[in-house]
């Protein structure tokens, strides 16, 4: 059995521990050393039932932990006082799991951890790892994370904005250590749209596939980054392209229009285009449009006013970027890019030297950097040409 | 031993090429610079000596207490301040004078029409945690 089929067994154990009137905190903590104990010991010694391994075994740690001197009093009562709970599915289990990790009182990057342990299965080190902090750090945000959600029912559906935002989140961190978080979010998001009935849900599964179909041709040599316009469109993943638009037009077919369906029925028709230059940037436009009716937000505007640019030109684009307010990131790149396509080249350099300034990343920043090299470069040919004409 | 190679944006002993600018470069000299940053980290990652790398946002600023139940106070960004800190490496290394060669070597990067920068670095010890052997 393979690390990710053991992964996914790993919500519903914490089900199993919870329906036996353990809490969540210390069912997940169990099912937690439960997993890392059939990590080092089924690749010599694979047990016949992996399933019922893992219950076994997690529910064994349970109950000493609950036997140990310091916890007997508070955990005996926690038992105690957990009415028994309702005989329910695996699935709801799962899916009470997701709302209960995302939970809106939880920060970001807590949810966050506690998304990946509980619903995920990954091992705290492999979290930490990924998030570039110490194991007892990340050890110790979780820990605090199911403080917070102590006492919290786990049977009542949450917030499934919430539980999105968080995968989306994830997504979003890429790749870090030795787990591919993108992939991970995809499991995840694909196994939450298997449980929900949401076209949200299927509108952010399609994003998260479109945007993972180009990311082989995202960075070059040196993990540089190729902006979409210069990717090698051969290079994109034409089944996971073929699948996310397959799961968009389900959820569009349901006319209940959200704004991760907007978003990947943009990621679509950049999908579309043979070339750069065969995009779609009215219909683009269009969406952007409807983005900002469900969400007018100043980075939607932002994208918007780029998409305008692309579709009636950088004067055009220009005029929208002025709505943009100035402290939006990326407006600085977003104007020296139309700046560009009007042909002030010598204004845009100026611009994407500053834009690389205050540029939010690395690979960002030395894009921007490169950018204005380019443009200074293209402005000191010219001016040699005029120069000796 | 550890040792921390700062790099500053500005600050320490004058240049001695100048400042480097890289937007004014061409690209590929800018593509150069970078190659070779990454190739010099991953040395160090093969012979056992790299331990952390980090770049800093030029934006920030200074904060201090001021007293209980304040609100912090907060000065800067300065655009003009003496010293401004750009990124740094940690290294872990045998001796004062190999984090000196590497040290010597990072500084060496190529700049304009592919010369080296020779750019200042700051190298400094790390006090350890543990008390040394009497």
């Amino acid at each position: 059995m393979n690390e990710s089929l053991l992964r996914e067994l790993v919500p519903a154990v914490i089900g199993v521990l919870v329906r036996r009137g353990a809490d969540f905190a210390s069912a997940e903590d169990a099912v937690q050393e439960a997993l890392i104990r059939a990590l080092d010991t089924w690749p010599d010694d694979p047990p016949r039932d992996p399933r019922a391994w893992l219950v076994a075994t997690a529910w064994r740690r349970f109950l000493d932990a609950v036997r140990s001197e310091s916890a007997r009093r508070d955990r005996e009562d926690a038992v105690e006082a957990e009415p028994p709970a309702a005989p329910v599915s695996g699935a709801d289990d799962t899916l009470r799991l997701y709302f209960l990790c995302a939970h809106p009182t939880l920060p970001s990057a807590a949810a966050v951890a506690l998304t990946l342990r509980a619903v995920g299965g990954l091992t705290t080190r492999q979290i930490a790892a990924a998030h570039l902090v110490p194991e007892a750090t990340m050890a110790q945000r979780i820990s605090r994370a199911k403080a917070k959600l102590a006492g919290l029912p786990l049977d009542r559906p949450g917030d499934l904005a919430t539980v999105l935002r968080v995968l989306y989140l994830v997504f979003n961190e890429g790749y870090g250590g030795e787990v591919d978080l993108a992939a991970e979010a995809i499991r995840l998001t694909r196994q939450l749209a298997a449980l929900t009935d949401d076209p949200e849900v299927a509108g952010l599964l399609a994003l998260m596939l479109l945007h993972h179909a180009r990311r082989a041709s995202r960075t070059g040599p040196g993990g540089r980054l190729v902006p979409l316009a210069e990717q090698d469109r051969t290079r994109w993943d034409t089944a996971l392209i073929t699948e996310g638009v397959a799961v968009l037009q389900g959820a569009l077919a349901r006319d209940r229009l959200g704004e991760y369906q907007a978003q990947a029925a943009i990621a679509a028709l950049h999908a579309d285009a043979p070339t750069a230059a065969e995009t779609d940037w009215p219909q683009i436009v269009g969406w952007y449009d409807e983005l900002l009716a469900l969400t007018d937000t100043p980075v939607v505007r932002l994208n918007r006013a780029v998409a305008v640019g692309e579709a009636d030109g950088a004067h055009a684009g220009l005029a929208a970027l002025a709505e943009v307010p100035d402290d939006v990131p990326r407006r600085t790149a977003a104007l020296a890019h139309l700046r560009m396509r009007a042909g002030d080249l010598d204004e845009a350099a100026e611009l994407y030297a500053a834009a690389a300034r205050a540029a939010g990343s690395v690979p960002e920043r030395d894009h921007l950097t490169r950018q204005a090299a380019r443009l200074r470069a293209a402005t000191r040919r010219r001016e040699g040409l005029s120069g000796s004409s | 031993m550890k040792y921390l190679l700062l790099k500053h944006y500005r600050g320490g002993p004058a240049p001695v090429h100048g400042r480097p600018e890289m937007d004014r470069w061409t690209p590929a000299e800018v593509d150069a610079h970078m190659q070779y940053m990454n190739d010099f980290a991953d040395r160090l990652r093969e012979t056992g000596e790299f331990v952390d790398s980090q770049a800093l946002a030029e934006r920030g600023a200074f904060v201090r207490a001021d007293g209980p139940g304040r609100p912090p106070v907060t000065d800067g960004p300065f655009a003009e301040t003496k010293d401004l800190v750009a990124g740094w490496m940690v290294i872990d290394v045998e001796s004062w004078e190999r984090a000196v060669e590497l040290a010597g070597e990072l500084s060496a990067a190529p700049g304009a029409g592919g010369e080296a920068i020779d750019e200042w670095l700051e190298v400094r010890p790390f006090l350890t945690g543990v008390p040394g052997q009497e």
